[in-house]
């Protein structure tokens, strides 16, 4: 039977490829899951609130842990088979909002490995930098890889 | 924008702050793919879905995810004051191509903390008499 491999517990992967927040992606995502507060929309209501920018919906983070995540679906060693990945999980710890123009890096590692009944549950924890290095977002994510049935 | 913030004085556990029930359609979901990234065809084509043994298109995960904490954020009137926000995925969102799928939202108080000026919102989010998210909590700023 196929499970993830264990020994990639801790390990950690290369940071994603920096990712320029743009003020239309924003409002394009924040369209998406029906966000309708000025302040995902509307520079002028975002400033007045304090912001430099229109600030990104509270669940955008996974735009940049999927590019994480890419990078380990693709990992041998990890060996996990998307097609029988189910979402288990999710959390976002935010130090602060994400707003447009962050230039974000996702820092990814394996937090656990377990196996439960022949399908293996595996925590990834994304640690999301800005430009300037400081964490912006923690998202942690657990999946559940089928195993064969 | 002149959104009152919320009083933690005001607030007692096990309040009701907002429902909501929310409409996803097909629509729905293929505008969350382009916006997310997230194009596993299971959210968009049922002879694909129907292949992986599910019933039929469902929606994202984290669509649902999305749209549940904006009730949340309607409440506190900024989506910068979302601290903390978590949920476990319990069942999945069948997606009808014709009339979509309704989830309805509750958002409960589920713990004040007076002393960092933050509270921490339950969300129950069901479809078709089912919980779709489990421990589904969002901490918000009060300050």
């Amino acid at each position: 039977m196929r499970v993830v491999n264990v020994n990639v517990q801790g390990k950690k992967y290369a940071p994603s490829a920096p990712y320029l927040v743009g003020r239309e992606k924003l409002r394009e995502f924040a369209h998406a899951v029906k966000a309708t507060n000025p302040i995902n929309l509307d520079v002028f209501a975002a400033q007045a609130a304090g912001y430099d920018d229109i600030v990104a919906a509270p669940t955008f983070g996974v735009v940049i842990q999927e590019r994480s995540l890419a990078t380990v679906l693709s990992d041998p060693e990890a060996d996990i088979d998307f097609s029988r990945v189910v979402h288990g999980d999710q959390r976002f710890i935010h130090e602060r909002p994400i707003v447009a123009g962050d230039e974000l890096t996702g820092e990814l590692e394996v937090a656990s490995v377990k196996s439960l009944g022949g399908h293996s549950m595996v925590t990834f924890e994304t640690k999301i930098f800005d430009a300037s290095k400081k964490l912006v977002c923690t998202a942690i994510s657990t999946l559940v890889v089928r195993g064969d049935e | 924008m002149n959104h009152p913030l919320p009083k933690i004085i005001d607030l007692t556990v096990g309040d009701v702050i907002g429902t909501q029930e929310v409409l996803l359609t097909r629509d729905s979901l293929v505008r969350y793919a382009g916006a997310s990234g997230d194009f596993n065809p299971i959210h968009y084509r049922d002879d694909f879905a129907q292949s992986v043994g599910l019933p039929g298109v469902l929606a994202h995960g984290m669509l649902t995810m999305g749209v549940a904490v904006q009730v949340v954020v309607d409440w506190v009137g900024d989506p910068g004051r979302v601290l903390d926000y978590q949920v476990r995925f319990t069942k999945p969102v069948l997606v009808d191509a014709a009339d979509g799928a309704v989830v309805t939202i509750t958002a409960k108080i589920g713990e004040i903390d007076a002393e960092s000026h933050s509270a921490r919102v339950d969300l129950a989010a069901v479809f078709s008499e089912t919980t779709v998210l489990a421990k589904s909590q969002v901490r918000v700023r009060l300050s």
